[in-house]
């Protein structure tokens, strides 16, 4: 057993939501009931690329038992456009309202057009289907490659170049001269579909305008304090006049950072005088929310004899859907972010699409880069002869490794991931038979840090209150809690954590960028700290000392000793309540690496994968609750084999989804997988007093290309196009 | 969803009668079709008929001489349950295990199935296979319609104004005889076939005397094959005699290309589904 010098962390006491989560006691947004509340429907366009003509909504306010009806129309006049910031992306404040209400022009096949609020959800249905749109259908483009194209349609006015939002460009060292040193050089073009999320929860948002101006907001987010903000920047409201009420959330893996409803909602209560819900459909969420971009990659790599790279060269076309933001910026930072590469040149297109505007998805933009990356390094290992794992570490990113885009690392866990790897069980084991093939990838996604806050209270008991404002999608109010019970001496049960709404604590940024554990529980850790300050002067003030410790729990000073719940019983006595806070705007995130190792059989007959042994590997920096590092691990290699495998938008020609139901959108179920194998790397992170790093993102980067190196093993063939669904495996 | 009104009459003359003087209603059974459709939006009803009140619609039983009856309301749980079924009828139960869920299971019909004809439904083909017919009634009596003949097109079906399905009748199968259902899904469970192929031979003496088979999810309604079947009688047991007759079945279909499949990969998964359901229909006919 390892020496660790902590009490609390790295146990796996049971999470403080879990009874309510399995008794059903929680509350989600659907769940929502206020008094005089109505439920709003939002009509959507049916055409991908579309001039609005005439927009008639009459008939449907006609209708008994509507209570209002709007449109782009109702927003407030437009002030000067403005970025709206979400933390993990921006938007612009024309391209936001734009998304939420379509002014003009629809840009892709479920475009909000206008919102009814009616006496039940079948009223606004029906009222939805009363109003009028005269369309006139305009060429749409579905994929970046298409939309480059010389004549393609164009979607906005006033782009940087057609439909082209943005370009990068990351350059280091002398490419020429790199590749001209390779022995091996080998270049591919990868393609990639949308892919969504898969949370079980949709979208939903209740409202309510008060007459004296404030709205609140009840919905599902992974940030409260964004969706305030969002909400304030759409409706023209100064930030203070809305609060945001955060529901429990089923799930959002970046989804959930950006608003559709929660606008809508409010606008539809200012007109009808009462709470308005909204509920989104799966089709809704499939069609009107972001998905992760669909992507076209090319990528060329030359190594020399040694196994050592000496040129890379990445091209990323990422398809952003409606509205610039596509996330290709991350996946130009991390195409190459594993490796230690002198020369470089990297290039980054965002283009604008006839799709559903994107939105984040776990490590967001850096799967579809390292799947052209780590499938090329599996072919130049192979022509060289060398274990793929070897030829990873000989190239392997360190502390100090500069990356093409600017920075030098910190100290990170790549080297460390990769030989875990080579020395796990699973690597050294025989593949089971014919028709099987292993493969291995690795990847990397930075984390990010962004203010939080905390707050502490000290209850006579010798237990804390906890509040706080990340919403808690995996377990963050356990990691949070536990962090706190470390520094105070006391069990992880004897803090009673509470997400509260945005009137009832400090700016908290979105639970996104696999932040939470590492920045609001640095906020904890502080909060506790100022915890501990009081509670000393108060022990100092019974004992009349001049110098108190605190050490596991124990106040002591000379014989004197009292144990945090001792002295939290006489706080009383000393002055009255004790109550630490802290805001935190933390700049040492910490990269996390991930490696996986995949095992798969292929039918020859019929195509069909299936999937037989996973170990996920990854670099947690200090794994403050196993049991949830390990299910973010898990949970994200499931999502990456799912998109891997069988998971697109399946579109038509004309832009329409054809798959937009669970049934048809091909996520693998409990079924489908095997149990995920993990091994925790701690590489402690020096930026965090814990050395905690973020584990949420960097997990679901390796399966992409893991499964494709796993599959031409299998098959002797290397797909260049995913999903690698059973018509693709058979080249049908 | 509409508001629509609901009744569950509780004998077959009420329910036609119903029928008769509201043609656009709508029948229930475990509504696990229906209600998803009218809350898509896909259906309308101004009226439910409810039929699960109805006795002779949740008949389940078997004669040696009669066969099988299925009425038209036994949900699939009741199948696969059924001691009788799994030893005669195993490939009918293992079809009534992987329709839907657990849950679903618990309400969906092979009656429902049926009557919804999708071109996808795991059901028919076996009901084809097995040689199945549809007793159905209405205002002019009862009527008879072997399986193969009962779908029309995507979601339409022989069903006259003012007619319902009873119950499916099965034949008893000749002894050494077997049958199988083998569907292509890209998961393990919870999903619509690609393709699927319903088979059942009958062997004596090492020579099959009977073959029926019949594909899902290639043409507009579920496909009967007679020149497949017809292809394997006479052959001696052999993997190429399963081979030709699967070829046969491969060139009778007429696939689409959508979200569940190229066309080219759906022909060519039909041969593989037909052979791998022929491999295990002679194993279980040369085991009775």
């Amino acid at each position: 057993m390892s020496v660790t010098p902590y009490n609390v962390l790295g146990t796996r006491p049971i999470r403080h939501d879990g009874a309510d989560k399995v008794t059903g006691r929680a509350l989600y947004g659907a769940d929502l009931q206020l008094a005089r509340m109505v439920h709003g429907a939002i009509l959507r366009s049916p055409h991908a690329h579309a001039r609005i003509l005439r927009l008639d909504t009459s008939k449907a306010a006609a209708l008994p038992g509507v209570f209002a009806v709007v449109t782009a129309a109702d927003f407030p006049p437009a002030a000067a456009d403005k970025i709206v910031d979400f933390g993990e992306g921006d938007m612009l404040l024309s391209s936001l309202r734009g998304n939420i209400l379509a002014s003009g022009k629809v840009l892709y096949s479920g475009h909000a057009v206008a919102a009814v609020a009616a006496v039940n959800a079948h009223v606004a249905a029906e009222a939805v289907a009363l109003i009028e749109v005269d369309y006139e259908p305009l060429p749409c483009v579905l994929t970046a490659p298409a939309a480059m194209a010389p004549g393609a349609p164009l979607l906005h006015e006033g782009l940087a170049n057609g439909n082209v939002a943005e370009y990068i460009r990351h350059e280091i060292g002398d490419l020429t001269a790199g590749f001209a040193a390779a022995t091996v050089i080998v270049e591919r073009e990868f393609d990639t579909a949308t892919v969504h999320q898969g949370y079980i929860e949709p979208q939903n948002a209740t409202a309510f305008w008060s007459s004296d101006g404030r709205v609140h907001i009840w919905c599902s987010t992974q940030g409260s304090f964004v969706a305030r903000d969002a909400t304030a920047a759409v409706l023209d409201l100064p930030v203070s006049q809305v609060k945001v009420t955060p529901m429990e959330i089923g799930g959002g893996f970046g989804g959930k950072i950006n608003v559709y409803l929660e606008p809508v909602a409010a606008l539809l209560s200012k007109k009808s005088g009462r709470p308005v819900k909204i509920v989104m459909s799966r089709r809704d969420v499939f069609t009107g929310t972001g998905p992760t971009p669909g992507s076209r990659v090319r990528v060329k790599i030359g190594v020399d004899t040694a196994g050592k790279i000496t040129a890379a060269q990445a091209w990323l076309a990422y398809e952003a859907g409606a509205y610039p933001g596509a996330m290709v910026g991350p996946g130009a930072m991390t195409v190459f972010a594993c490796y230690d590469i002198e020369n470089v040149l990297i290039e980054g297109f965002d283009v604008v699409v006839n799709k559903p505007s994107t939105a984040a998805y776990r490590a967001p933009g850096a799967p579809n880069a390292a799947l052209a990356t780590e499938t090329i390094l599996d072919e130049i290992a192979e022509k060289l002869g060398i274990d793929p794992l070897e030829l990873r570490l000989r190239n392997a990113a360190k502390e100090g490794t500069r990356r093409a885009d600017g920075p030098r690392y910190k100290r990170i866990g790549c080297v460390e991931v990769i030989e875990a790897m080579h020395a796990s069980a699973h690597y050294n084991a025989p593949l089971p038979g014919p028709h099987c093939g292993r493969g291995v990838a690795i990847g990397y996604w930075f984390n990010i840090g962004l203010p939080s806050s905390a707050t502490l209270s000290v209850n006579a008991d010798g237990t804390v209150n906890l509040i706080e404002g990340s919403t808690d999608i995996g377990g963050s109010r356990t990691s949070l809690s536990m962090q706190a019970a470390e520094v105070l001496g006391i069990r992880a049960e004897d803090v009673h954590p509470t997400i509260v709404d945005t009137d009832s604590v400090g700016y908290t940024g979105v639970t996104g960028g696999s932040r939470t554990t590492f920045a609001t529980g640095l906020a904890v850790y502080e909060a506790a700290q100022d915890v501990v300050t009081q509670m000393k002067a108060r022990a100092a003030t019974l004992w009349t000392a001049e110098e108190v410790d605190f050490s596991g729990g124990i106040f002591s000073s000379g014989p004197n000793t009292l144990t945090f719940a001792q002295l939290a019983a006489q706080l009383g006595a000393t002055g009255g309540p004790v109550v630490g806070s802290a805001a935190v705007n933390p700049r040492g995130a910490g990269g996390s690496v991930a490696g996986l190792i995949i095992d798969l059989k292929v039918d020859p007959e019929t195509g069909k994968t299936d999937v037989l042994r996973v170990t996920s590997v990854q670099d947690a920096g200090k794994a403050i609750h196993p049991a949830y590092v390990e299910g973010q691990m898990q949970g994200g290699t499931a999502q990456g084999i799912g998109w891997a495998l069988n998971e697109e938008y399946f579109m038509d020609a004309s832009g329409d989804m054809r798959n937009s139901s669970y049934l048809d959108y091909r996520m693998p179920t409990a079924l489908d997988l095997p149990m995920i194998d993990t091994i925790i790397v701690e590489v402690p992170n020096p930026g965090h007093p814990f050395g905690v790093r973020g584990v949420g993102e960097a997990n679901i980067i390796p399966p992409l290309p893991a499964v494709a190196n796993a599959l031409y093993r299998a098959i002797g063939r290397r797909l260049n196009s995913v999903p690698m669904n059973p018509a693709t495996i058979l080249n049908l | 969803m509409k508001a629509f009104d609901y009744t569950a009459p509780a004998t077959l003359p009420e329910a036609v009668g119903l029928l008769v003087s509201q043609p656009s209603a709508r029948l229930l059974a475990g509504g696990t079709d229906l209600i998803v459709q009218l809350r898509s939006g896909r259906k309308e009803a101004d009226l439910v008929i409810d039929i699960k009140k109805i006795p002779e619609l949740n008949a389940l039983d078997f004669d040696p001489i009669a066969g099988l009856t299925i009425g038209a309301a036994v949900p699939c749980y009741r199948l696969t349950a059924h001691l009788v079924i799994q030893s005669h009828f195993p490939a009918l139960a293992e079809v009534a295990s992987w329709i839907g869920g657990t849950q679903i299971q618990g309400r969906a019909s092979i009656g429902g199935n049926l009557c919804n004809a999708a071109p996808s439904a795991d059901s028919i083909p076996l009901l084809i296979a097995l040689g199945a017919t549809a007793l159905i009634a209405g205002p002019g009596g009862r009527r008879t319609v072997a399986i193969e003949d009962f779908c029309t097109a995507p979601g339409r079906n022989q069903l006259a104004s003012g007619e319902l399905l009873v119950s499916i009748q099965i034949p008893t199968p000749a002894p050494h005889s077997g049958a199988a259902y083998l569907r292509f899904i890209p998961r393990n469970e919870m999903d619509i076939a690609v393709v699927g192929a319903g088979v059942a031979v009958t062997i004596a003496d090492g020579v099959f005397t009977a073959a029926r088979i019949a594909l899902s999810a290639v043409a507009p309604t579920p496909l009967f094959v007679p020149a497949a079947g017809a292809a394997l009688v006479g052959q001696p047991v052999a993997p190429a005699a399963l081979e030709a007759a699967a070829q046969i079945a491969q060139s009778a279909a007429a696939p689409i290309s959508d979200m569940r499949g190229t066309a080219a990969y759906r022909k060519h998964l039909c041969a593989v589904m037909t052979r791998r359901a022929l491999e295990i229909a002679v194993t279980r006919a040369q085991e009775n």
